[in-house]
């Protein structure tokens, strides 16, 4: 019998994902993966937090847990800590109640169910993201529903910000369009508004009623300190204006796999968040019905002890600071080697990823002649180095950069 | 220095004044307009169950197992499985298709474990949230690759089915299913419907143990179906969402899918573990597409993978891992098949029970569909009026089909319930 489906093609390799596979079939001894971001260990180990462990193992051993379906909206006490760590425990849009926070899986997920709220919900459908960005953003937003145009955010003559071309790309939007913003450290390029940008693009977006909807997924990551990296939307929020704000702990805990994550939607009033929150758990009953009870148990466990609390911003800090220290030491190599170029960029950028400026061309060089695996856009994950490796690939960069300058 | 970033964003915010946006305290909020949703019909049950402070109250709404004390069980395989596992994972993504151990053992369960198709490597499967991430997945992918299609669902049918259809924007058929004369199986219904069907057609099937009705075509009866949908071309898409749990034997349960598979039906299932290892929480599951070839499935699966990523990128190592452990180690599958055995002999048996219970109590109706129907769930027959008056009366909760799960019943409030049955109903 033929198959209904026999006329359909193979889709591509995700051009992320894809990376580590080709890392994964080359043989050779010195090859580094720098591209899916995930954090490496100085000796290039995935690294599960101690307090993680902690909490797994007080888990496992309360003989009174059961696995029951969790709540749509998922656990209480996720929700209510999650929208603490992001906001602040101060925050007004919290003790008001103006806040629906939802646990979703991981930042996508958070994503995915905010975006086919506001196709349900929301009198505009298109939203305007950063260009580059994370390249399952456009996917997850169409597949919602909503359409996608992009506004400038990287200047590759500078490797920053160009800020007047968001100004005026955000500037010439539509009222009420809905903006994505990464809450910091951008991915792919490292580059963030200073706090003064910030306050700009506040004022630019409140002024046109345009909807910020944040993408935080390095909260503590970038900088070694969560309230600084969650700075941007604590303005946003101070305002009195609504946003959403998608938050992944999977790589400021290092839960990864377990897909924790939480949507949160800050709101005029109480009264529209709680219907708003009822909406929502009719997005989420089509798609899985209820959230994965793991990861969340265990983020909730760390987050409700204060000693686990501390100990974990302590363990962050740690892998902050070790992905600074190798910005350092990558961009003093190149210093060294007089490599051809201006690669203060590589300090001035923050969190997990460097956006390097190299070329596909200079990118598939140094995989051939170097084994050095990153996505062809020239990102390249800092965590992914450590002392011993980078100067491979300082000099893997210094001869790409001058023999195919 | 992330003092001072702190600073400079405190600053940054109070050098302006916020005059230009002042009149943003005043805006009206974008969700005014947004109207409170409805309860959901299912778990709204057991959130009014929870607020009723009655010491009498029996929940019999949602479909999640108790042992006879009205306690959730957590199986001894599944204690273990996370014994074994905690302290030793990276927690590190799973490939977006899932866990390639979870999906080689649950694909065994479905389809065989000496299947053809195995072998050949002519499934695509990926790991999915649970049964209903399964559903979704599939009919996102149905839309996708066969935009002119619908989806014909039974009647009736778990609710959530047409909410997964609708938001995959399938448009959806209803064909017939359970008589309510004989609280039975309309299967000349059934057949006429799938006749009159255009070619090549999508139905969604329950394997076993239909939910909410219990009550499941004899395997002569499937055999005529799958005969049908041989001469119509269709499609079958098998939601299985309690294999094991049904007769207490996985195969057993499966055999729908077998004689399908028989007749070279490519068929879709969606498979569950949330009963059956009691992993609801977790939400782990499989969907799987039985194609013509390896090349084919490889084809497939790359192109489900294309709508998880966008939907939640990759699914959830813990549940996962639980069952690979369990189904990896034939020890720990073995006392597996233990576990769901006792929990399908126990509903069996409060069956067995509460029909008596409602026979012995003189009942005017017949309550022979009690034991005939099969799985976690009784379609009662009992009308939205007596299941208000159970609720409101007697503190009994159901969802208002009369759809009564059986995993609720125990030893301890089956006269409780078969009395409060019979007082509802015996003037009818």
């Amino acid at each position: 019998m033929e198959s209904v489906f026999s006329n359909i093609t193979r889709a591509p390799e995700d051009p992320i994902l894809g990376v580590t596979v080709a890392y994964n079939n080359d043989p050779s001894p010195v090859k580094i993966n720098l591209g899916v971001g995930a954090y490496r260990t100085e000796e290039g180990k995935p690294l599960v937090l101690d307090v993680v462990r902690r909490a797994e193992l007080q888990l496992v051993n309360d003989k009174s847990r059961v696995k029951e379906y969790i709540p749509i909206v998922g656990i209480a006490d996720f929700n209510k800590l999650s929208a603490k760590l992001i906001l602040g425990g101060d925050s007004p849009a919290i003790t008001e109640n103006r806040v629906a926070t939802i646990q979703c899986l991981s930042g996508t997920g958070s994503l995915r169910v905010g975006a086919e709220f506001l196709t349900k919900h929301y009198h505009q459908h298109v939203i305007y993201i950063p260009k580059p960005t994370w390249g399952n953003h456009p996917k997850v937003f169409n597949l919602a529903g909503l359409s996608v145009e992009y506004f400038r955010y990287y200047d590759p003559t500078t490797r920053g910000l160009d800020f007047q071309g968001l100004i005026e790309d955000l500037g010439a939007a539509p009222s009420g369009a809905i903006v994505l913003l990464h809450a910091c450290a951008h991915n792919p390029t490292g580059v963030d508004p200073t706090p003064e940008q910030w306050e700009q693009i506040r004022q630019l977006i409140r002024s046109k009623s345009l909807l910020p909807f944040f993408d935080s997924a390095y909260q503590g990551f970038a900088s070694g300190s969560l309230d600084t990296d969650a700075g941007s939307v604590r303005m946003f929020v101070a305002d009195g204006g609504e946003c959403l704000i998608a938050q992944s702990y999977a790589k400021n805990m290092g839960l990864y796999g377990e897909r924790v994550g939480a949507l949160s939607i800050v709101c005029k009033s109480a009264d529209v968040a709680s219907k708003v929150e009822s909406q929502v758990k009719l997005v989420v009953r089509p798609m899985y019905s209820s959230p994965p009870i793991h990861g969340a148990s265990i983020v909730a466990t760390i987050l409700k002890s204060s000693d686990m609390y501390n100990d974990w911003t302590i363990e962050l800090k740690a892998m902050a600071d070790r992905i600074i220290s190798m910005r350092k030491q990558l961009f003093e190599a190149l210093q060294t080697r007089g490599t051809p170029g201006d690669w203060s960029h590589i300090i001035k950028q923050i969190g997990m990823f460097t956006f390097t400026g190299l070329n596909t061309e200079q990118v598939a060089f140094m995989t051939k002649e170097h084994h050095i695996y990153m996505t062809s856009d020239g990102r390249i994950s800092m965590a992914g180095l450590s002392s011993k490796t980078v100067p491979h690939l300082a000099d893997a960069i210094h001869d790409a950069v001058t023999r195919l300058g | 220095m992330a003092m001072a970033m702190a600073m400079m964003f405190r600053n940054a915010a109070s050098r302006r004044p916020m005059s230009p946006i002042s009149g943003l305290r005043s805006m009206s909020s974008w969700w005014k307009h947004v109207e409170p949703a409805p309860k959901d019909p299912i778990l709204g049950v057991t959130e009014a169950f929870l607020a009723d402070p009655s010491p009498d109250k029996v929940n019999v709404g949602v479909g999640a197992y108790r042992d006879d004390n009205g306690k959730p069980v957590v199986l001894e395989c599944v204690r273990e499985a996370e014994r074994r596992i905690a302290g030793t994972s990276f927690m590190e993504y799973l490939p977006m298709g899932g866990s390639v151990k979870m999906m080689e053992e649950t694909l065994k369960l479905a389809y065989g474990d000496d299947s053809e198709f195995i072998k050949d490597k002519r499934i695509a499967a990926v790991q999915s949230l649970s049964g209903t991430g399964a559903c979704r997945l599939f009919a996102d992918f149905q839309k996708r690759f066969c935009p002119d299609s619908q989806i014909y669902i039974p009647v009736p049918t778990w609710s959530n089915h047409h909410n997964i259809w609708r938001d995959a924007q399938v448009p959806q058929k209803t064909y017939h299913y359970y008589h309510p004369e004989t609280k039975g199986l309309d299967f000349s219904g059934l057949m006429n419907d799938v006749k009159n069907a255009p070619e090549g057609s999508f139905f969604l099937l329950h394997a076993c143990a239909h939910n909410p009705t219990g009550v499941d075509p004899t395997d002569e009866q499937w055999r005529e179906i799958s005969q049908l949908f041989k001469a119509k071309n269709h499609f079958a898409f098998f939601d299985m969402a309690y294999q094991g749990f049904a007769s207490g034997d996985p195969a057993r349960d499966a055999k729908s899918i077998r004689i399908f598979l028989e007749d070279g039906h490519h068929i879709g299932i969606s498979q569950s573990y949330a009963k059956n290892m009691g992993l609801y929480g977790q939400r782990v599951g499989c969907l799987s597409v039985l194609c013509e070839d390896a090349k084919q499935a490889v084809t497939v699966k790359s192109q489900l993978q294309q709508l998880a990523r966008p939907m939640y990128s990759n699914p959830p190592l813990h549940g996962a891992q639980i069952v690979s452990t369990i189904l990896g180690d034939p020890e720990l599958k073995s006392l597996w098949l233990k576990e769901v055995k006792i929990m399908a002999d126990r509903i069996i048996g409060m069956r067995t029970t509460l029909r008596e219970s409602l026979e012995k109590l003189g009942s005017p109706l017949s309550w022979e569909h009690v034991t005939k129907q099969i799985g976690m769930f009784c379609y009662s027959g009992l009308t939205p009026e007596q299941v208000d008056r159970l609720t409101s009366e007697y503190h009994i909760y159901m969802t208002r089909n009369g759809r009564i799960s059986m995993a609720g019943v125990t030893t301890g409030n089956v006269g409780y319930l078969a009395n409060a049955i019979h007082e509802v109903t015996k003037s009818s």
